[in-house]
């Protein structure tokens, strides 16, 4: 299968970029990493009239630190994220252990997180931490620079709150991830997972739980945060193992109570369930487990 | 209609190719129709099968998921690529001799470049680790247990322990 053909622009830089965008927001798609437009390309799902190819831009790619936040441009490779010992990524964890499990080495070569959050896939890795992380995501513009917190930015089946216009320039990601975890399952390695689920737990000095996160994949047309299951967590004593290991049940149970799934080609709804259920329950240990550890 | 055709200058194996190509052609098509390096292997044109898999610049790609558009800064190792400058087998390719690490061949030149550059980053991989370097390519006929074997004969004969 080849894709169908397409006017092509290559920007030199992201103020190239905001400009053709400006100008062919209305029919063109954005070339980032390519590993999931250029798929549905290839199978003719997707039929852009135009792309814009931002994978040449290098005030885009970079990763750094500013202040207490990782500033990270859209087509930073996931590649990158892997190698927890890079200096820039030291206290980030979380984010190489999310970045080992999207897809292959050939996948993490040339994807990139900017890529993925505006694909928004529903058991993607980067939307399920962004959300868990409280990331900003910042929508670029000839009309300026917007900065969409990321529980507003995933409004839908594969739709995100980036208008025509707009670029996804870069990610604003807390510098601590202590408290973080992704866990999901699919049937091979590498492939989609059947249901995801990322959580991070804040705690106090006396590690009690002050803010708790829980985003789910695979469960809903897009990636999603449950709320009445976080507020289950906070004020929990990460010292008291018993109490914190009830407190973590209870809200395993009530996410996969309260998601609303149908059987379909890869698991039925009672399966996505249990899954559920586990996965909180296995990333939510997780994230206690690693403040008790910090803690000593 | 004609469709506008780019000029792409190509790095490929050390050798420059200047091509004119649509913007959707795939780095896949361009390296073997255009350049006419046809060890490079289409399978499934979606990135699922492993056998299309190149290095730029050191890394395993999709060939079928880049467009060659896009691929003018990097330079590019194929399977034809991956031979001692004397022509005699490159350690990847050694190892798959020697250990039946082939049937048909069809999927074999993604295999050899995925090897290679997995053990350029883990150069003396467990049999857990060899399996997961291949996780991403499929293979049909051999049922993946020679496959293992070479890339674990090939971390031998790279000196990976060394």
């Amino acid at each position: 299968m080849k894709a169908a053909s397409f006017a092509y622009h290559r920007a030199e830089s992201k103020e190239e970029a905001v400009s053709l965008l400006s100008e062919h927001g209305d029919d063109a798609k954005v070339l980032a990493g390519g590993q999931s437009l250029i798929p549905m390309m290839n199978l003719r799902l997707a039929r852009p009239s135009r792309l814009i190819d931002i994978g040449h831009c290098p005030e885009l790619a970079q990763l750094e630190r500013v202040g207490g936040t990782l500033a990270c441009g859209a087509t930073v490779r996931h590649v990158r994220f892997e190698r927890a010992d890079a200096p820039e990524l030291a206290a980030c964890r979380a984010l190489s252990d999310a970045a080992r499990l999207i897809g292959h080495a050939p996948i993490r070569s040339r994807g990139t997180i900017g890529g993925s959050l505006a694909h928004g896939d529903s058991s993607s890795e980067w939307c399920l931490m962004m959300l868990v992380l409280d990331a900003v995501i910042q929508a670029e513009s000839g009309r300026g620079v917007r900065r969409i917190p990321a529980h507003d930015f995933f409004q839908g089946f594969f739709t995100t709150a980036l208008a025509e216009d707009e670029l996804l320039s870069a990610i604003e990601l807390p510098l601590t991830t202590v408290g973080s975890a992704l866990a999901e399952h699919s049937r091979r390695r590498g492939d989609f997972a059947i249901v995801a689920a990322a959580t991070r737990l804040v705690a106090d000095q006396r590690l009690r739980v002050t803010t708790a996160r829980i985003a789910m994949g695979g469960v809903a047309s897009q990636p999603i945060r449950m709320p009445s299951a976080e507020d289950v967590l906070h004020g929990v004593d990460l010292t008291d193992r018993r109490s914190t290991m009830e407190a973590v049940s209870e809200a395993a149970h009530m996410c996969a109570a309260s998601i609303q799934v149908s059987d379909d080609i890869h698991a039925s709804s009672q399966y996505r369930r249990r899954l559920a259920s586990t996965l909180v329950r296995q990333a939510l240990s997780r994230s206690a487990q690693d403040w008790r550890t910090a803690g000593d | 209609m004609t469709e506008t055709r780019y000029d792409v200058r190509l790095h490929v194996n050390g050798t420059v190719h200047d091509v004119q190509v649509p913007a959707r052609r795939l780095l896949s098509d361009a390296l073997r129709h255009d350049v006419g390096l046809t060890g490079t292997h289409v399978g499934c044109e979606h990135g699922v099968c492993g056998a299309c898999t190149v290095l730029m610049d050191g890394r395993p790609v999709r060939s079928c998921l880049v467009l060659a558009v896009s691929a003018v800064d990097a330079e590019i190792t194929t399977v034809e690529g991956l031979a001692d400058a004397d022509g005699s087998l490159g350690p990847v390719q050694q190892a798959f001799k020697e250990c039946h690490g082939l049937q048909c061949g069809f999927c074999t030149p993604g295999f050899l470049t995925t090897i290679t550059a997995g053990l350029e980053e883990n150069p003396s991989p467990t049999p857990e680790e060899a399996r997961e370097m291949v996780a991403g390519n499929l293979c049909r006929c051999t049922g993946y247990q020679n496959i293992v074997a070479s890339v674990l004969r090939a971390a031998e004969l790279r000196g990976g322990d060394a």
